[in-house]
Order: C-alpha cells, then sequence, then structure tokens
C-alpha cells in the first residue's frame, strides 16, 4: 500500500482534468492527478480535432462562441505545438438554405467571433476539392488540434509546478469523514497496488465518468448522458482547411484536416455506458453521404479508421434529455455540499475542449470559494513546456524533420513518420506503457497502413530495448492490433479492403501472432 | 480547364496515393534506391511524404528521383508515384530554379546554337579544361555525356531528298523530336528512309519541343506551352494519318505525361496522342498484319543487346524493338535486362547527380561490354549517349537495323549531317 498527501485530488485526465491540476498547481495547491487509464485516453482523444473559432455555435449556442473564440486564441498561444492554424470555411451547399449565412454573420457579429464572406470562386481556390456548387463561403478562425499534444503539454506544465500524474490509477472510493472528504483510495492498474491519497479536496473531472466518481462517494446520482459522435478518418487530406456546413448544427457537418488525415463528424445519439460506444456501419455511411456533400468524390476516398467518443454532458431541464446535441455545452460545476451535504467534492461537466482552459479555471475558483481563499488564474499567461513561442504546429514538420535525420535514423512507423530514435525516447520515459499509450503521444500505426507494417517492429524494439519479455512483447502487439480492428471493422471497403488483406496475410499468415505465446491475462 | 499548378491541385495523382498498401514493390525496382542512400525511394516521397505536402516544400531529396517511370510501371495497386514525385518537384523549383536546369531543359535553343558551328562545339565539349568550367559554373559533370553536333539539320536535309520510291500506302506524319532534328539526325533520315522504301509519303510539318526535358526539370508552364504548341502542330499535318516517331521519351510526352503529370487535357493534345506511335511499335503493327515486307530484309549476323529505355516502359507498350529486330534473319538479340541507364532525359548530366546515374547504369554497361562491346541498340536519344559515354560501343536506334536489312546503308554508318 502506497500513502500520498495532497491538497487536491483531480479525478480524471482528460483536458478538462490536466487543465485543473496545472491550475490548481500554478497557484500553489499540491496537486495530484488520477486516471484509470493513461492520459487523453477518453473524449479528450475521441474527437475530430476541432480549435472551435466559434462560428459553428454562433446561432444556437451564442455564449459558447465567444468562450471559444476568446480561448482559440488563449490555446494557440499558450500550447502552439498542439494547434495548426489552418483557418476555417463556412459553405452554404446547394443542399442548405443561403438565408442561414445571414443568420450566421449577424450570429458572429454578435458573438464576437470573427467571420467574413468571400466569393465562393475564392474559396474553391483555396479548396479545389470543394463541392463547386457552393453558394456563399465564410472564412474564420478554426484550427486544429491534436488533443493528446495538448493534455501531455498541459500536464507537463503542471508537473514543473509540482503536481504528481498518476495514470492508470482507478479511483475505488472516495473517503469521507461525516460531511468532508478526507482522501481518494486507488488501485494502480499496472502493478496491482493500492494507492491512498489524503486531501482535502477531489475534483471530479471524470467526463463522461463523472457519475460514477459521484457514486463512489456515495452522493446522489449525477445525471451525465453521454452524447455517442462517431467519426472517420481519409487517409489524406481532402482539404487543408477546416469545412464547415453553413447550418444550424446538424450531423456530419465538419470535415478537419488533423496531421496527415482529415476527419468527417459528427453524429449524436444519447448513450448510457461511455466504456463502450458502437460505431454503426449506418452512421459510418451516414458520415461519407454528409462528406460527399461538401467534397465530391468523398465516398470513394479512403477511410482508414473511424472511432466514438462521448460527450461528457450533463443533464439540461431546458431541453428534452433525448436532444443531447442541443444540451448546452456550457460547463457547469456541481457543488456537492449543497446537494448531497459532502463538502470538498466538485463535479465539472459540459463543456468542449477548445475552452478546457476555462473550465478549469472556474471549477478551481469554486474550490476557492468553497475554502474562502483566492489566487490569481495564471494559466493563459504561461506557454506550456516543450512549445515554441508562436510556433504553431505544421503539416510539414515530421517531413522536415525525416529529411534532416534521414541518414542517420531509421523510419519505423512509415505512414506517420515516426522514428527509431523518437520511439526510443518515449519508451524510455514510460517502460510500463502499453503500445497505444506511445502511439497517443507518437503517432505510431495510424497512419493508412494501420499498424500491418510497424506494429511488429515495435515489438522487437521494445523488447531488444530490454523493456519487456518476449511474452509481453506479444501480448503488447496483440492489444494493439485488436485496438486497431475496432476502427477498422466499421469502415472496411475499397483500398482499406486491400490493406486489411495484405496486413493479415504479415500478421496472421507470415507472423502467426495468435498463436504466438503471450500471457493469459490481458495486458495493460 | 484543370492546371496542375501546384500539388493542391493535382487531385487525380493525389488521390492515387490511396491506393498504396506499403507492399514496397517500387522500392524493389527503384534503381536509384538500390545505388545511393541519399534517395529515400518512390514509396517515400510518393505516397507516404505527398500526405504531408502543404505550402512549403521541405523535402528537397526528392530531387534525387530520376523521374524514370519505373515505379508506377510496376505498381500493382496503380498508384501514380512518379508523377505524385514530379509534381512535387515542380512546386518545390518554382521558386528557385537553378540556372543549369534552365538551360539543359531547352533542346531547341541548344540545337540553334550548336549547328552552325558543330565542329568548335564538339571540340569545346570534347576539351576537358573547358568541361571543367561548365562543371563549376553552370553544374553540368565534367564527364557527362553530351550530344555530338551536326552540321546539318533533319530538317534540312528533308527539304533537300528525294524519296527513292513512289507512294503506295498514302501519307504518314513524322515527329522527329528535337534531338532528331540537331543531333541524332542519322536515326531520322534512316526512319524516313524506311518509311519512304515501304511505300509511305513521309510528312514532316514544323514542330517544336515536346516539353519534355522542361516537365523532367520541374519547369511545367514553359512545358505545357511547348507541347500544346507541338500538338497543334503535329495536328497541322494531314489529318487522321499516323504519326510515327523515333524520339521514343517525346512521343511518350504526347502520349500521356502532359496529360497524367502536368493536367494538360487539351482536345488537340489528346487527338495528336491517340495516332502517336513508337517508330518499332508501327512497324511491328503492319508485321502483324501482314503488311510489313519481310522477304525483302536481308540478313545480319550479330548479337546486340538491347536496353528498352524507361521512357518507353512507361507507355506500357511492352518492347516491339525486340520483336521487330528479331525479324531481321540472322540478328540476336540479347535484352539488358537492366532497369535504367542512370541519364534519366537529362538527371545524370547533373555535377551532383552524375556519380548516381553512372551507378544507376553500371548492370546495364556490364551488359552491353559482355555482349557486343562494339554495338549495341536503344531507343532514346540521351540513354544512347550514356551508354556510349560509359561504354564507347556505338549504339543505334533498332530502326537504323531495319533501314541496314532492307539494304538502304550500313547500321554502324551516320547517313547524314555528321561532321
Amino acid at each position: 500500500m502506497r500513502k500520498l498527501r495532497a491538497d487536491v485530488v483531480v479525478v480524471g485526465g482528460g483536458s478538462t482534468g490536466v487543465g485543473v491540476v496545472r491550475d490548481a498547481a500554478m497557484r500553489g495547491y499540491k496537486a495530484i492527478l488520477v486516471d484509470r487509464a493513461d492520459l487523453a485516453q477518453g473524449t479528450s482523444g475521441r474527437f475530430h480535432g476541432l480549435l472551435h473559432s466559434g462560428g459553428r455555435y454562433v446561432v444556437s449556442d451564442p455564449e459558447s462562441a465567444t468562450e471559444c473564440a476568446e480561448e482559440n486564441a488563449i490555446v494557440t498561444r499558450i500550447q502552439p505545438h498542439a494547434v495548426e492554424t489552418t483557418g476555417g470555411l463556412f459553405v452554404v451547399t446547394p443542399h442548405d438554405d443561403p438565408a442561414f449565412g445571414d443568420q450566421f454573420l449577424a450570429g458572429a457579429l454578435k458573438a464576437k467571433v470573427p467571420a467574413r464572406e468571400i466569393d465562393p470562386a475564392l474559396a474553391l481556390a483555396r479548396e479545389p476539392r470543394l463541392n463547386p456548387g457552393i453558394l456563399r463561403a465564410f472564412e474564420v478562425e478554426d484550427g486544429t488540434v491534436d488533443g493528446w499534444q495538448l493534455v501531455w503539454s498541459a500536464a507537463a506544465s503542471a508537473q514543473a509546478y509540482g503536481a504528481e500524474i498518476l495514470s492508470y490509477h482507478e479511483v475505488v472510493a472516495v473517503e469521507r469523514t461525516g460531511e468532508a472528504v478526507t482522501g481518494v483510495r486507488c488501485l494502480n492498474r499496472k502493478t496491482g497496488e493500492d494507492v491512498t491519497i489524503e486531501c482535502g479536496f477531489v475534483l471530479n473531472c471524470a467526463g463522461p465518468w463523472a457519475g460514477r466518481i459521484a457514486n463512489a462517494a456515495g452522493c446522489q446520482p449525477v445525471d451525465v448522458v453521454p452524447g455517442r459522435g462517431i467519426m472517420v478518418a481519409m487517409a489524406h487530406r481532402l482539404v487543408n482547411t477546416v469545412v464547415n456546413r453553413c447550418i444550424y448544427p446538424a450531423d456530419g457537418d465538419i470535415l478537419v484536416p488533423i496531421h496527415t488525415v482529415c476527419v468527417i463528424g459528427t453524429t449524436d445519439h444519447p448513450t448510457t455506458d461511455p466504456d463502450h460506444l458502437e460505431i454503426p456501419r449506418e452512421e459510418v455511411q451516414q458520415m461519407l453521404d454528409a462528406g460527399e456533400e461538401l467534397i465530391p468524390g468523398f465516398r470513394d476516398a479512403r477511410a482508414v479508421h473511424a472511432w466514438a467518443g462521448a460527450r461528457p454532458l450533463i443533464k439540461d431541464k431546458h431541453v428534452a434529455a433525448t436532444d443531447t446535441r442541443h444540451m448546452s455545452r456550457g460547463m457547469s460545476v456541481i457543488d456537492h455540499r449543497e446537494r448531497d451535504g459532502l463538502s470538498g467534492l466538485l463535479t465539472i461537466g459540459g463543456g468542449k475542449l477548445t475552452t478546457y482552459r476555462l473550465m478549469a479555471e472556474h471549477i478551481v475558483n469554486a474550490m476557492e470559494e468553497q475554502l474562502g481563499v483566492s489566487h490569481p488564474c495564471r494559466t493563459a499567461d504561461e506557454i506550456c513546456p516543450g512549445n515554441v513561442p508562436g510556433k504553431t504546429y505544421l503539416i510539414t514538420d515530421r517531413l522536415h524533420e525525416r529529411e534532416e535525420d534521414r541518414l542517420s535514423d531509421q523510419i519505423i512507423c512509415e505512414c506517420e513518420l515516426m522514428s527509431r530514435s523518437m520511439f526510443i525516447d518515449l519508451l524510455e520515459k514510460f517502460p510500463q506503457a502499453s503500445f497505444d499509450d506511445l502511439r497517443r503521444q507518437l503517432r505510431v500505426g495510424m497512419g493508412p497502413c494501420q499498424g500491418g507494417f510497424c506494429s511488429s517492429r515495435i515489438a522487437g524494439l521494445t523488447f531488444e530495448e530490454g523493456a519487456v519479455d518476449i511474452e509481453r512483447a506479444t501480448g503488447l502487439l496483440r492489444l494493439f492490433l485488436e485496438n486497431r480492428w475496432i476502427g477498422l471493422w466499421p469502415i472496411l471497403s475499397g483500398d482499406q479492403v486491400r490493406q486489411a488483406a495484405l496486413d493479415d496475410w504479415i500478421i496472421q499468415g507470415i507472423l502467426d501472432v495468435d498463436h504466438l505465446p503471450h500471457p493469459a491475462k490481458e495486458e495493460i | 480547364m484543370l492546371e496542375v499548378d501546384s500539388y493542391e491541385h493535382n487531385v487525380l495523382a493525389r488521390a492515387s496515393l490511396d491506393h498504396c498498401v506499403k507492399c514496397t514493390i517500387c522500392e524493389t525496382q527503384c534503381p536509384v534506391m538500390r545505388v545511393t542512400p541519399l534517395f529515400s525511394g518512390p514509396k517515400y516521397v510518393g505516397p507516404q511524404a505527398e500526405r504531408y505536402r502543404h505550402g512549403e516544400s521541405v523535402d528537397h531529396s526528392l530531387d534525387y528521383c530520376s523521374s524514370c517511370g519505373t515505379c508506377t510501371l510496376v505498381c500493382p495497386q496503380g498508384v501514380k508515384i512518379a508523377e505524385l514525385n514530379s509534381v512535387a518537384r515542380a512546386a518545390m523549383k518554382r521558386d528557385h530554379m537553378p540556372l543549369r536546369d534552365q538551360i539543359i531543359s531547352r533542346t531547341t535553343l541548344l540545337g540553334t546554337v550548336m549547328t552552325p558551328v558543330a565542329p568548335i562545339a564538339n571540340a569545346v565539349l570534347k576539351f576537358k579544361p573547358a568541361r571543367i568550367v561548365a562543371e563549376k559554373t553552370v553544374g553540368i559533370h565534367r564527364d557527362a555525356a553530351m550530344p555530338t553536333a551536326q552540321l546539318t539539320t533533319f530538317t534540312s536535309w528533308f527539304k533537300r531528298h528525294t524519296p527513292s520510291t513512289t507512294p503506295t500506302r498514302g501519307k504518314i506524319i513524322f515527329f522527329h523530336g528535337c534531338a532528331g532534328k540537331y543531333f541524332e539526325v542519322d536515326t531520322a533520315v534512316k526512319a524516313v528512309e524506311v518509311l519512304e522504301h515501304i511505300g509511305y509519303e513521309v510528312v514532316v510539318p514544323k514542330q517544336g519541343c515536346c516539353g519534355m526535358p522542361l516537365q523532367s526539370n520541374g519547369i511545367f508552364d514553359a512545358a505545357r506551352k511547348s507541347v500544346r504548341t507541338l500538338a497543334g502542330q503535329l495536328q497541322a499535318g494531314p489529318a487522321g494519318v499516323p504519326i510515327v516517331s523515333t524520339a521514343a521519351s517525346c512521343a511518350g510526352m504526347i502520349r500521356h505525361e502532359a496529360r497524367e503529370i502536368m493536367g494538360v487535357t487539351d482536345d488537340a493534345l489528346i487527338e495528336a496522342g491517340s495516332r502517336t506511335y513508337d517508330i518499332s511499335e508501327f512497324l511491328l503493327g503492319l508485321a502483324d498484319k501482314g503488311e510489313l515486307p519481310l522477304d525483302d530484309l536481308k540478313r545480319i549476323d550479330t548479337e546486340v543487346c538491347y536496353h528498352a529505355p524507361c521512357q518507353l516502359k512507361g507507355q506500357g507498350m511492352g518492347t516491339p524493338a525486340v520483336q521487330l529486330l528479331q525479324l531481321i534473319p540472322g540478328v540476336s538479340v540479347v535484352e539488358s535486362g537492366a532497369t535504367c541507364c542512370g541519364i534519366a532525359g537529362t538527371y545524370g548530366l547533373k555535377k551532383e547527380k552524375f556519380d548516381v546515374g553512372q551507378a544507376v547504369g553500371k548492370p546495364l554497361f556490364d551488359k552491353v561490354k559482355e555482349v557486343n562491346p562494339e554495338l549495341a541498340v536503344c531507343d532514346t536519344e540521351t540513354c544512347r549517349w550514356q551508354i556510349r559515354n560509359a561504354t564507347g560501343a556505338q549504339v543505334v536506334h533498332p530502326i537504323a537495323f531495319i533501314h541496314e536489312a532492307y539494304g538502304l546503308g550500313k547500321a554502324t554508318e551516320p547517313k547524314a549531317g555528321s561532321v
């Protein structure tokens, strides 16, 4: 049993949680973050990659729109490495009402979201694959953001202020003495060790899982309604600008160029279990059809992967529980002192990745209010470690790096241009990591071949570096491939079938991975 | 009309990258990757790197691609690998084109300058100090193969000559290419004499450069202009008759490269391209139909190495020259089995690429020396210069053998225009 002590324990290692632990640490609190899995393994890593300009909400939710516009600028300033300033377009397709454009412009003006109408011909010159029949086009300041990079660099900033980040630590119970929180009991899932953290405050940032944490503290049920949305990544960037459909927010209304792929999203269905999110084939088809209206030929382009994420929406009495899209995306903080008679516990819900920093500011403010103290929030003022001021991500970055080291380093993941030393360096830092943990930071296995070629290479390297024995290397390889398949099955068609067949011949035909000796229980 | 001004606009070739399954067959066949680590290989610079290209070019090493097109030819999935590379190179070089690449890609200009002063030009090209100066200032390697300037151009010969026979088969257009006009005059003359011998009335409309050297050096705007002008010039000849050429790569430019690499889809180009033939392909077609007088072919007892140029293989017509030459009694053809000679148009001339080009061509040079160190056969001009320069063998176009077999002269003896 390991015993730790902190002022505040943050539960949940998504964007909200790391934002909160960073904010708390910067205000001088001894803070510890726990997550039952890796950082940004849940919702923060399962979205389309949009850094909102606010344009999407100028008509439906102007307050969120204004927040997005402000936070977009802040995130781009403090975490430029995670952000690509692609710019965005809102386009009126021949199927849409051109008059909505007027509402859009008026809403943008009111919400202080920069937007201007441009000649559709200009939009087409910028994005030649766009539907040539577009009727109107508006330029906005959308960007794209890598959720994993964002979360890891915020975590690094928190650590620089003394915070501790404990991933793979699952909360078993929130300890209380009478009406006050006294600590958190966790299980280290990698080692099986019990870990108790004594603390006076718990901030529940578990997103779609926040209800479970409230339960663990013995509170009344918190009604989180996870909104399940699927996304489909296409094998290369069909556009280099974020392309939004200029309509009231609906399914499949956005195409986001992020890293080497472009992502069409998304659907929205209320669900009950955020651990099991299905990716129905009809929703995949719905996304491809929606893409076709923005980009003719979209259906014939190669899809490489699909995934589902759960929006952490908290039930809002103003809208019906079945309509999760139109619940408030604005954040809400639940104070369990008034609600459940338990002091030292706050739950936050709603919000979106673009405004993660602001959400963190709100909940830490609420904590300080309860504690009766006040420190200024400085998270918007300081750039996170690993970032160079003003140096935002460019799609050409990795190609440039490989051009520089092509004669001295080996490429392990050819699709995502991950070098041998990139992999070895991260493995040294995280010797217990699963291949998916490493993937989220390195993008290994995320390109068109979906790990068909590189997965066995990284298994070999991990063993060769002495990080694992041969059975665990095989177990990790199997787990990685199984997880890739979750996102492959629903989209298998056309070019990706040929890839999957070739990969299968390699993995099963040549390497016979299913019959290699591996540990009986699943690797973590 | 769709113009491929940048890779963003290169919709078709770019979309083909989706077909890549990383099988790596292209890399097993790439002649450049085999000899130098400086080139990261066709899979890398093609379908892989293309996913990272937007805005400023960062992977300058893609210029080590020789544009031989072998990758596209062997790709079982239909990825336009070489085309992707050519477009990316054009985008990369747009803002910093070396003067050398500007000069060597203007074949017509070179010919016009060199022909009137052929003996001097040839002497200068053989004069080592002058070549060292050229290497240092312009970047053309001192030992690189250079064309031999001729005193007479093909066109002036053609105007003066009198056909030996009366036409019995109707008209045919001969497309000589720049090299045929200025440097490889012998080949062009022999082709015309063969076509007239078998009964065609040969017509030679005024014709400029196809733009191939400009295209392979990434100067797309000028290349498009050239090929469009040429298509119009060829169309100015008799309508609907076959256009036959001894310039295999120039014919390839009209037939597919202008469209697939530079996005030129003019009706004139499509029309002219659809009736353009490599001369061996054309004659073999006649033979297949029983329309080539085979009985007149006289015996030539020789064994020669034949090398099929990359530009010819890329046209998907197989190797008609091999079958054609074997129609001549006594001729034994040994195929080189080599991928590329290493010149790849102007690639092997360049100071920084010369050694790569020589290493690429080495298996071919060895084969030529082994089969027949005196004489070899190849369809394209720059490849002949390269093989000639590296082996010392005389290298002729296949038509030279047909010409000799019809009793019109010796394959190894230049027909006209030589210094």
